[in-house]
């Protein structure tokens, strides 16, 4: 498989610590002199870029919230006048003010490359008719991949979403071999393509890439088993650059987060501490090459875990999780922090199928207790008590030895958690009440 | 081949550079790029130990350089053609270039050895055997900076520190020094520091660059990342921060 730009993607741990410190520094002086909201934020705690002498000292800086970005809406977080920006994207409004962000000319190019990286490391090449199902607008998912599949040299389709019939005829018609598109959009292709009693391998397809919402190894495998194709994960967020912060290799054991441009740090969501390397996390970014909208410290919210064993294809860049959920889902129960997917995952494992489920939190005396109750379906039904009885003790004893808390499982009648919009609730938290 | 970390360095009260990082690789070109007072001088001059650092580790070639005298560092491979030339104008052009090459006359080094170093000089710079027997005063501009730049590879260094090359001289001359560097880079892998107020020029060679500001490095990047780049515009262009900047 190819690698886009080794001189970077491959470079010795030694020297890349080197060149993200003298990014870091550059970054801090720019931000320090050109973004008020980050010099009053230096001043508040008595800091000046100065201090800033190693990538451990990023530890001494405030973090930046999507709430900063919020309270400097529109261009308050800018450290280019205007004039300079070339492009300017926003991200959804659902919870009060869209945010908004910039790119210079050079930051565009800067992106093009990085959505160049993890496109070739999916097996992207000039060959390759690409085509985009990501929305054009505002979002920034269609225009990332765009750029980056424009500068590996591969023709570019700009479908656009939506309108899943056209989607495959133009798929057929014009012999796309990739497809970028959310997850879930792929299996609605692939749904649609069985209604339809089109063969996937009639298709020329051969890589998918998806992104910009978290998905599981299940759906990954239910994709690839059911387009033929091999589904690589990519990560981004708009805030930072949007696509291109990270990427699956032809290995698939985690996304490598291209270092030279970002800084990754996990730290607890509660607390706001760094966690040591292979702790599962809130994932805080801190881009080293951004001109018109440097974040320091920005909190993604995303859970996720960083692993920096070297990689067989040949990459010294960290490779992170598939993130698992938001830290905004987090429970703790008797001090451990718990995600829900982290409970899906394993009843995945033990089950082989998405189930629907509950977390039930309450508090007895001074005491945390967990319930997770599961409902019944064909794959664990028994009409022997005794075999139930030892499937739920093997349930639990998985989620006490993953998650570190002991739980108690519980089936019930099928239908019985209400679900909104076909997702159930997930979690009810009875200590807040 | 060369890594910077932290570097403070003071002239008398006057804080010159806070805490500059920066890195090179063997057989790189790289230029500091800044308006004038920026600390590029400063940084070479840190480098070579003519004003050495309050703080911070100058690693070359695996080797910490804290605390070596200015002779100590040329041992080690390291040579600046200081700003202005600096010849030593009443001797001629071959005793100059001789005194380059000091410090290895106490060595074990043989005197041939350093007569074809004198031979590679006068290849790299034909001018300067037309002129051996002549006054280092009385050379132009142009020639003067060749035998400087001379003088310095005698010592035979493998990272050379070129302090504004260019300056003063006419745009043909300067095509002539550039070109030089170039040829030692491709034919020796000579390693070469280099600050230039002609920025465009020194870009146009450099495989990379960084850009100081009051003491600072504000943007490090690629030439044509850094061309293109407004800060970089404004620290040549003298242009003040207020005039560009719209809300």
């Amino acid at each position: 498989m190819q690698i886009w730009e080794p001189t970077y993607e491959c470079m010795p741990r030694e020297e890349l610590e080197q060149l993200q410190l003298e990014r870091l520094q550059a970054t801090l002086n720019r931000v320090y002199k050109n973004v008020t909201c980050y010099r009053n934020k230096f001043n508040e705690i008595g800091l000046v870029p100065e201090d800033v002498r190693s990538l451990s000292d990023l530890q001494k800086l405030p973090f930046t919230t999507k709430e900063d970005l919020r309270l400097n809406y529109p261009y308050g977080m800018f450290a280019v006048p205007l004039r300079e920006v070339v492009r300017i994207h926003s991200s959804s409004g659902t919870t009060g003010k869209p945010t908004v962000v910039g790119y210079t000319r050079h930051d565009i190019r800067t992106w093009s490359n990085l959505v160049a990286r993890f496109m070739t490391a999916a097996g992207v090449t000039h060959d390759d008719v690409v085509q985009i199902a990501f929305g054009y607008g505002l979002f920034t998912g269609a225009f990332g991949l765009h750029y980056g599949a424009e500068a590996i040299g591969a023709s570019v389709i700009p479908m656009s979403a939506g309108n899943t019939e056209k989607q495959i005829m133009i798929m057929q018609d014009y012999r796309t071999t990739v497809l970028v598109c959310t997850p879930s959009y792929a299996i609605t292709i692939a749904d649609r393509m069985e209604k339809m009693g089109i063969d996937p391998k009639s298709l020329s397809l051969k890589v998918g890439l998806f992104g910009a919402e978290p998905w599981s190894e299940a759906m990954r495998k239910e994709i690839e088993s059911r387009l033929f194709i091999s589904a690589t994960d990519n990560y981004g967020l708009s805030e930072i650059i949007g696509p291109g912060v990270a990427g699956d290799c032809e290995q698939k054991c985690g996304m490598h987060i291209f270092e030279d441009a970002f800084l990754p740090e996990i730290i607890d969501p509660e607390t706001g501490a760094v966690l040591p390397p292979g702790s599962v996390g809130e994932l805080v970014l801190t881009t080293l090459t951004k001109e018109a909208f440097p974040m320091i410290r920005y909190r993604t919210r995303d859970i996720t875990s960083l692993d920096y064993a070297p990689c067989a294809c040949g990459r010294t860049m960290v490779r992170m999780k598939k993130t698992m959920g938001r830290s905004d889902d987090m429970l703790i129960i008797k001090g451990v922090n718990v995600f829900p997917s982290q409970i899906e995952e394993i009843l995945f494992a033990v089950e082989g199928c998405e189930p629907h489920y509950q977390l039930v939190v309450d508090r007895q005396g001074a005491m945390d207790v967990l319930e997770v109750r599961i409902e019944v379906t064909e794959n664990i039904f028994f009409d022997e008590m005794k075999r139930q009885r030892a499937f739920l003790e093997m349930v639990e004893k998985r989620i006490d030895s993953v998650l570190g808390v002991g739980a108690t499982v519980k089936l019930v009648e099928p239908n019985s958690i209400p679900r909104h919009e076909g997702k159930a609730d997930r979690v009810i938290d009875k200590r807040r009440l | 081949m060369l890594k910077i970390k932290n570097i403070n360095t003071y002239y008398g009260k006057v804080h010159a550079l806070k805490n500059v990082s920066l890195h090179l690789h063997k057989g790189e070109i790289v230029t500091l790029i800044g308006a004038n007072g920026a600390g590029k001088t400063t940084m070479l001059n840190t480098i070579s130990a003519v004003t050495p650092p309050s703080a911070g580790n100058i690693i070359f070639e695996e080797r910490d350089l804290a605390g070596l005298s200015p002779d100590r560092i040329v041992k080690l491979g390291i040579c600046q053609v200081p700003e202005g030339r600096q010849v030593f104008k009443p001797l001629s052009v071959e005793d100059n270039l001789h005194l380059g090459a000091y410090l290895r006359y106490r060595g074990r080094e043989g005197r041939a050895e350093i007569r074809r170093d004198l031979d590679d000089v006068y290849a790299l710079f034909p001018r300067l055997l037309e002129r051996r027997k002549q006054a280092a005063g009385t050379l132009s501009g142009g020639e003067q900076q060749m035998l400087a730049m001379g003088r310095a590879l005698m010592a035979r260094p493998r990272l050379l520190l070129l302090d504004e090359p260019s300056m003063g001289l006419a745009p043909l001359v300067v095509q002539e020094i550039f070109r030089a560097i170039e040829q030692l880079r491709q034919e020796r892998g000579t390693t070469v520091l280099l600050v230039e107020q002609n920025a465009k020029a020194a870009l146009r060679m450099a495989g990379r660059g960084y850009v100081l500001e009051t003491g600072k490095v504000v943007l490090e990047g690629l030439p044509s990342d850094l061309l293109e780049n407004n800060d970089v515009q404004r620290a040549y262009l003298g242009k003040d921060k207020k005039e560009i900047w719209e809300r």
